[in-house]
């Protein structure tokens, strides 16, 4: 196949993954994007193999390499449980970072199979293309791994944070910068393998200081780097639908990385730099006076539900490690048999993901026309009759509004308290994520029911 | 005188972000899940290069270092490709209308 016509097909694949990620712009069209991708998936493979035309033994080898690698991935596509995601995904950029290095260091010992010269004689933009794909995708493969260990609980989600970090981080970094420079220079392939191994340490050190509630900016952030190698990869390679795709999946993981960091009230770079939730405790001493709340149990909110004509549901990632959906989604079955109007109100950092407890509610066969966002629902509460917040914390705390000394003073918060009763679903008094006291427990219009969420949840229904 | 080839790519690089930031502020949050894995599936696009570097050597040294690389290149894009479209699959299959 000639040059040209790969490059029109590589353009067509490109294209059809812009209009996989256009199609997820409503759930009715999400379905035939996620065609169009595998479509540009297949057009780039095939064309890959049509433009080497190598069918010998090698190619035999390919095949067999893709059906390990691809039962692999099926079988772990279709056994993950869907409060796992967050880890998948983590995961998945881990390998999208590493199959770059791979693809980086194979061209920098072979450049003439790529067109980039001979060893040792690389054109330089080349060198700098290769080199700076090789580094942040090593850069996303360890930081991947990070945060996927700590999402799995396997380390402490806690921030790992010692003197002279951020020094030590500019250092290293700077020293990569001056490397691939000196790469340029002399092409010597020590010091191309220097480049990979302070990239890895430069992942780790990267993510350890971040604390387990703000993965959701990591993981976004870490997909937006994947994208940025593959783009990297693509520049050396010449492919266009590498480009592209870098280009789009690195602009969307920033936007996800922007869309959390609002969800927290949080600058970017506050984030990165770490260490939240550990040293803000000045706060908490004064709220550790007794204060009164009120303690009702399933019967008293089954009572309260079933005579509201609307009621709004607040599911926070407690919910999901209750495993609570599924009965939250019986109860409001049976709420709405006593015509009761029930709507979902999600928080965009209610998971440990973007979309996160949409897609857990989605598994509970919780129709999508119910769940609102935020901005949607925010007014709702006003004239709603019982708000259930089930699993969710912070993101209810009226402080975020009213108390400019608490550390999560502007977060958007849902408007919880403005509704006629609040249902508290929680196992105790203590303070979320964000270690700080929640106003909402004291209000006269608060019932809290102290439970485990799906244990009580399970009672409600019982009880209606 | 002649543009260099490089800044075609670069006028497509940067064009394909401003479409990628139109196109993504469009998706629904409430599909930034399946979002994330599809861009992880397509992202591995980058099997491209490894098929590349494997297949276009000489066919009697199929081992060398690397094709070696692009071999596990092409083991760990395959793991996304499948795992990324299939479980963006799944998550889309929940996605469904209230019944009526």
């Amino acid at each position: 196949m000639s040059a040209n016509l790969s490059a029109i097909f590589y353009l067509i694949s490109g294209i059809l993954f812009i209009l996989a990620l256009r199609g997820l712009s409503s759930p009715e069209t999400s379905r035939q994007g996620n065609y169009f991708g595998i479509a540009g998936m297949l057009i780039s493979i095939i064309v890959t193999f049509l433009t080497v035309g190598n069918f010998g033994t090698g190619f035999i080898y390919v095949l067999i390499f893709l059906v390990i690698g691809g039962s692999v991935g099926a079988y772990i596509a279709f056994r993950i449980p869907m409060t796992a995601m967050p880890e998948l995904v983590a995961g998945f950029h881990s390998l999208v970072g590493l199959a770059a290095v791979f693809v980086a260091i194979s061209a920098f010992l072979k450049p003439e199979v790529f067109n980039l010269g001979t060893v040792g004689n690389i054109k330089l933009a080349s060198l700098i293309e290769m080199s700076l794909g090789a580094s942040i995708g090593a850069i996303t493969f360890s930081g991947s791994i990070i945060a996927f260990l700590k999402l799995r609980g396997i380390m402490s989600g806690a921030p790992i944070t010692f003197k002279g970090q951020h020094l030590l981080n500019l250092i290293l970094g700077l020293t990569t910068i001056f490397l691939i420079y000196y790469l340029c220079a002399t092409q010597s392939s020590n010091i191309f393998w220097s480049i990979v191994a302070i990239s890895f340490l430069i992942g780790i050190l990267l993510i350890i200081p971040i604390g387990g509630a703000d993965m959701p900016v990591v993981i976004s952030m870490l997909n937006s780097y994947s994208g940025w190698a593959a783009a990297g990869i693509g520049f050396t390679l010449e492919n266009t639908a590498l480009i592209i795709t870098g280009a789009l999946v690195g602009s969307s993981g920033a936007i996800l990385s922007y869309i959390m960091c609002k969800g927290m009230n949080r600058s970017f770079f506050n984030v990165i730099l770490g260490g939240w939730g550990a040293s803000e405790q000045s706060s908490i001493s004064k709220n550790n006076e007794q204060k009164p709340v009120k303690n009702g149990n399933a019967d008293d909110a089954a009572f309260l539900m079933k005579n509201a004509s609307s009621v709004i549901i607040v599911p926070g990632y407690g919910m999901a490690v209750a495993q609570a959906q599924h009965a939250l989604r019986e109860m409001v079955d049976a709420l709405k048999k006593n015509g009761v109007k029930v709507s979902y109100a999600i928080h965009p950092v209610a998971g440990r993901m973007p979309g996160h407890m949409n897609v857990l509610l989605a598994e509970a066969n919780v129709p999508y026309d119910e769940v609102f966002e935020l901005e949607e629902i925010n007014n709702d509460f006003a004239n709603c009759d019982v708000a259930y917040v089930i699993g969710a914390n912070d993101v209810t705390n009226p402080v975020a509004k009213s108390d400019p000394q608490s550390p999560i003073f502007g977060m958007p918060v849902l408007d919880v308290e403005k509704s006629k009763s609040v249902l508290f679903v929680k196992r105790s008094l203590s303070p979320g994520y964000a270690g700080i006291d929640n106003d909402l427990f004291y209000r006269d219009n608060t019932l809290m029911l102290f439970a485990d969420a799906k244990k009580m949840t399970e009672e409600i229904v019982k009880s209606l | 005188m002649e543009i260099d080839p490089f800044i075609f790519r670069l006028s497509i690089f940067i064009l394909s972000i401003f479409v990628g930031y139109y196109v993504v502020w469009s998706v629904t949050p409430s599909l930034h899940t399946p979002l994330m894995s599809v861009t992880n599936a397509i992202s591995s696009v980058i099997i491209v290069g490894a098929i590349i570097a494997t297949l276009s050597g000489s066919s009697e040294k199929i081992f060398e270092t690397s094709n070696i690389f692009g071999f596990l290149a092409i083991i760990l894009a395959a793991v996304n490709i499948f795992g990324g479209f299939l479980v963006t699959q799944r998550m889309l299959q929940m996605y469904k209308k209230k019944k009526k």
